[in-house]
């Protein structure tokens, strides 16, 4: 290991140890005062991103091209790194509240979080697949975290059942594209390609496999089924937790293997793509109209997320507007993350015990006794369906643009109506929070008021002022051959 | 005297100073945040008279442009870039005098959470200002986008009984319409590079082939709004269910938003399709007229014969904008005005009655211009005001339309202003029947009897707006020599196209 490689996964290393060391200190931290771990996972994750941060602008493949480092895979890692800090804030309070407070539960937490970090600096298929199950079974296990409580079984069993089931084709896949080429590294298979020495039979089959895994990991239609009912039976920051984090590890994976290293297939995959995307953003958001448990229609509003960023994808098949595609994707990413973030804060605190509080009419009235958490519930419900002077309309709009630009403007209408169809069921919300009297059981905790009004307050004003944070994501595109 | 801010700043966000007051307010302080409110208001109002002040009436330039760069990406260009000019002037002013009044008329019909209440209306006189200033198409429909926040809580929180479906059924209709708005804004911006008004009239060519679509895009966002029949289905709801302060900002205000779209974008953007397409929309906007009439004439509540009387009204709007005379545009631009001042005053009194009585049914009253003289003749005036009668205001606009659209090349006959002379008439009949049951003969209901007459803020309310129902009525000059010079270069604009087409 060269020193080269060392720094490019220092990040890395650093959260994994302290996670380690965190899990030896946790024995001797007393049962009642397991919100030390918490605060000492939180610093661990926040080193981590101030070492990342220090990787800014540094270009290198590491690892004798098994890893790759440039400011894409570091715009993610901070993503996924503040995802986990997020995380902890709504999990502060809330295990204690469920009696499921374990200090495991923020070592885990910590290990997906660099299972994640390793996907998107992945420059060779092994390691996407081992990062891929590395990020996904402590995850497994913290959808089950509530147990006894049947549906958080039911929800870890499910997610681990149709997650394995998903690596099979993901490594499948790999199998043939090894097969086809001789490589599982990038360069290798690019060598390949462009030497006109793979099996192209063999080497379309198996992407084709691989998309299939990767669609599973962002819940696309028709792949998307396990998504509701893990989303409600996991411990609530857990479901954000993965419907943030999980889903840009996904698609930063999709970018990084679909636009680097099989740039010819994007283009034969693209109807695939299109109607991958087109049919998620319709089923997504027509599916969540008629929920009633706030964790399910967020889980469902995930899903048509998921279509709206494979547009993105869908737009950098186009080779003249990749780098264009990728930081709206990025964008989206960011946005779609705080203000989900936000809204599970706000569905966190309050849920009450056994899953209750989870359902419309448990919100009516917060408006009224609640104003401020009203008011940033309304803030993210019209950043999710994408309405100006929130960050979620400038993602759509650059999205919309992209596609636009790409020649996809069919695929834009999709868009463009299915966010219609969303105002809808974020309405529904916000009429019972506001027109409806009632009397809502909330819980009143700092961190996550601080999470909930800190994002809301973050979702107008970077809406105000977008270009900083759109800069960022223009420079982190990936290094493209 | 510019206290360092662009005046057209000034006026926008002028509203935000008294929300943040509020905000620190406690809501039981009801009385306070009342008059925060109402002060924030007045102020802006009298910025938008200094803004008015520093207009120039004799040139169809847009005047105090603002033009600062807002967004900068790999070839996208959005400006934060405002400008006033004879098109938009009126409706500033508007805006800023019909929201004082619209606060002043809660002050007894609000009384649950006024503190929300308040907030919401100055944000949304911030977002209609915003809406009439704005010259970069996507900070336009940032602003178009943002005023059915606050409209939809007006709705959704304080209106009648069947308040959510009209606040959600308000809001799914406007949202579908600029959805495709927005979509078209992408595509020009993408075939242009710039979103600005200007550098977009300069750069026509570029999207001229496609015109046909992006004039139905922008044409569908703005035809729900003013609204046109057969998209007029949300307005009664709306109306309906609105308190009267939101439904005096709607009918004054917001439907204005529509028709001011047509003339601001969808005329000088897109003037070969909007020749193609005039016809059509004029007859829509005709259709509009009688039907608006006979569905107005066919009501028992009155607030829904406002309501209707106002599909009516801005089908006299839309015919001017396409009959493309200078005329019929400047008359169209007027009738904007008037039709907020008479149909704002016929609100603000419907709410007077029921405030009084809780009911709005006509059957319930009778008579009553014994008992409350000083509204029945206020009523009156306003009556005669919306149906047209010479002397008062509408008549000036109405008549300019007709006699514009009369001679109009472009709808090529005259049947058009000839049967839409047929609205004027229904529109006499459907208000002065309404006048009649509600105002005139005995009083038939007892409870009648105890009505209270106009209080001292009740007139403040209406007298601003008899004042100018009075004025333009018989002096509209000044009102024409703001409105004109940009109505000529506007019709010129798309005149000169319909010499190439012939």
């Amino acid at each position: 290991m060269t020193q080269a490689d060392f720094f490019s996964i220092l990040p890395i290393i650093t959260i994994l140890l302290w996670a380690l060391a965190l899990l030896v200190a946790d024995l001797w931290i007393p049962k009642e005062r397991k919100s030390m771990t918490a605060l000492l996972a939180a610093v661990g994750l926040a080193v981590g991103v101030g070492l990342s941060l220090s990787q800014v602008g540094q270009t290198a493949l590491t690892f004798k091209g098994m890893l790759m480092l440039d400011n894409f895979a570091v715009f993610l890692n901070i993503i996924f790194l503040v995802s986990g800090i997020l995380a902890i804030a709504l999990s502060y309070d809330y295990l204690k509240r469920m009696g499921i407070e374990r200090g495991e539960y923020y070592v885990l937490l910590i290990f997906s979080i660099a299972g994640m970090m390793l996907l998107s600096q992945a420059y060779n298929l092994i390691v996407v697949f081992l990062a891929i199950e590395f990020l996904s079974i402590p995850l497994y296990i913290l959808a089950g975290f509530a147990r006894p409580r049947l549906e958080s079984e039911e929800a870890a069993l499910k997610y681990f059942l149709l997650g394995t089931f998903s690596s099979g084709f993901l490594l499948y896949g790999i199998a043939l594209i090894f097969g086809a080429t001789k490589s599982t590294g990038l360069e290798g298979i690019m060598a390949a390609l462009s030497a006109n020495e793979a099996n192209l039979v063999l080497f379309i089959a198996g992407a084709a496999l691989m998309l299939v895994g990767f669609g599973f990991k962002v819940a696309a239609v028709p792949f998307h089924e396990w998504a509701p009912d893990v989303y409600q039976g996991s411990p609530t920051p857990a479901s954000a937790f993965m419907a943030v984090a999980v889903k840009a590890a996904g698609f930063a994976v999709l970018l990084r293997i679909f636009l680097t290293a099989f740039p010819t297939l994007a283009q034969q995959l693209m109807p695939v793509a299109w109607g991958v995307a087109a049919l998620t953003m319709l089923v997504g958001n027509v599916l969540a109209i008629n929920q009633t448990n706030l964790k399910r229609l967020l889980a469902y509003s995930s899903i048509a997320h998921a279509g709206y960023l494979l547009m993105a994808f869908v737009s950098a098949s186009n080779p003249a507007h990749t780098g264009q595609a990728v930081s709206a994707m990025l964008y989206y990413l960011v946005a779609y993350g705080l203000t989900t973030f936000g809204a599970w804060a706000v569905v966190v605190s309050l849920e009450q015990a056994e899953g209750k509080g989870l359902e419309l009419e448990d919100y009516a009235g917060v408006g009224q006794k609640y104003p401020w958490l009203g008011v940033a519930m309304l803030v993210f419900m019209l950043s999710l369906s994408g309405i100006p002077l929130t960050i979620g309309f400038w993602g759509k709009f650059f999205l919309f643009r992209t596609a636009v630009e790409a020649g996809f403007t069919s695929l834009a209408l999709v868009g463009l109506f299915t966010s219609l169809v969303s105002v809808f069921y974020y309405l529904r919300v916000v009429v019972y929070m506001f027109m409806r009297p009632g009397e809502p059981r909330v819980r009143r905790d700092g961190w996550l008021s601080l999470v909930a009004v800190g994002a809301a307050v973050a979702v107008v004003l970077l809406s105000v002022l977008p270009s900083r944070l759109l800069d960022m994501a223009a420079q982190a595109v990936l290094r493209l051959q | 005297m510019n206290f360092g801010i662009h005046p057209l700043l000034l006026v926008t966000f002028s509203p935000l100073v008294g929300v943040l007051v509020i905000l620190f307010l406690k809501s039981q302080q009801k009385k306070a945040i009342r008059w925060t409110a109402l002060a924030t208001a007045l102020v802006t109002f009298a910025i938008s008279l200094w803004v008015l002040a520093q207009f120039q009436p004799g040139t169809a330039d847009m005047q105090l442009e603002l033009r600062v760069p807002w967004l900068r990406l790999d070839g996208l260009a959005i400006d934060f870039y405002m400008g006033v000019d004879g098109l938009s002037i009126l409706m500033v002013l508007l805006t800023a005098l019909l929201t004082p009044i619209a606060i002043l008329s809660t002050w007894s019909a609000v009384e649950d959470r006024v503190k929300g209440f308040m907030i919401f209306f100055l944000l949304l006189e911030v977002g209609m200002t915003g809406v009439f200033l704005a010259l970069d198409l996507v900070l336009f429909y940032v602003f178009w986008e943002f005023t059915l926040i606050p409209m939809y809580f007006l709705i959704g929180i304080w209106g009648g009984e069947r308040r959510i479906y009209a606040a959600v059924k308000f809001f799914l209709f406007t949202m579908a319409g600029s959805l495709l708005m927005l979509l078209a804004i992408l595509v020009i911006g993408f075939q242009t590079g710039t979103f600005a008004w200007s550098d977009l009239l300069a750069k026509r060519e570029l999207f001229a082939a496609a015109q046909t679509w992006f004039f139905l895009a922008f044409g569908l966002a703005f035809a729900i709004k003013v609204p046109m029949f057969p998209l007029h289905t949300w307005l009664p709801d709306a109306h309906v269910e609105a308190p009267t302060a939101g439904s005096v900002i709607l009918a004054g205000v917001l439907l204005k938003m529509g028709a001011y779209g047509f003339l601001r974008f969808n005329l000088p953007l897109f003037p070969e399709a909007t020749v193609k397409f005039a016809p059509y929309l004029a007859i829509l906007a005709i259709i509009g007229i009688i039907y608006g009439a006979a569905v107005s004439y066919a009501q028992k509540d009155m607030k829904k014969l406002v309501a209707y009387s106002s599909v009516s009204h801005l089908g006299f709007v839309v015919l001017g904008t396409f009959a493309l005379t200078t005329q019929s545009v400047s008359g169209s631009v007027l009738q904007m005005v008037n039709h907020g001042l008479s149909t704002g005053a016929l609100f603000l009194i419907v709410g007077m009655l029921y405030e009084r009585r809780h009911t709005r049914e006509m059957s319930a009253f009778g008579g009553v211009w014994k008992v409350v003289p000083v509204m029945g003749a206020l009523m009156l005036v306003v009556t005669l005001s919306s149906m047209g009668l010479p002397g008062l205001n509408g008549f000036v606009g109405e008549f300019t339309i007709l006699l514009g659209s009369f001679g109009s090349r472009v709808l090529g006959s005259p049947w058009f202003a000839g049967v839409a002379t047929l609205g004027v008439i229904l529109a006499a009949v459907y208000l002065l029947v309404m006048f009649e049951k509600v105002f005139l003969g005995p009083v038939k209901v007892e409870a009648n009897l105890a009505l209270k007459d106009l209080s001292v803020r009740e007139i403040f309310t209406l007298v601003p707006l008899l004042i100018l129902i009075f004025w333009i009525g018989l002096y509209p000059q000044p009102f024409f020599n703001l409105i004109n010079p940009s109505v000529e270069n506007l019709v010129s604009m798309v005149s000169s196209t319909l010499l190439a087409v012939h």
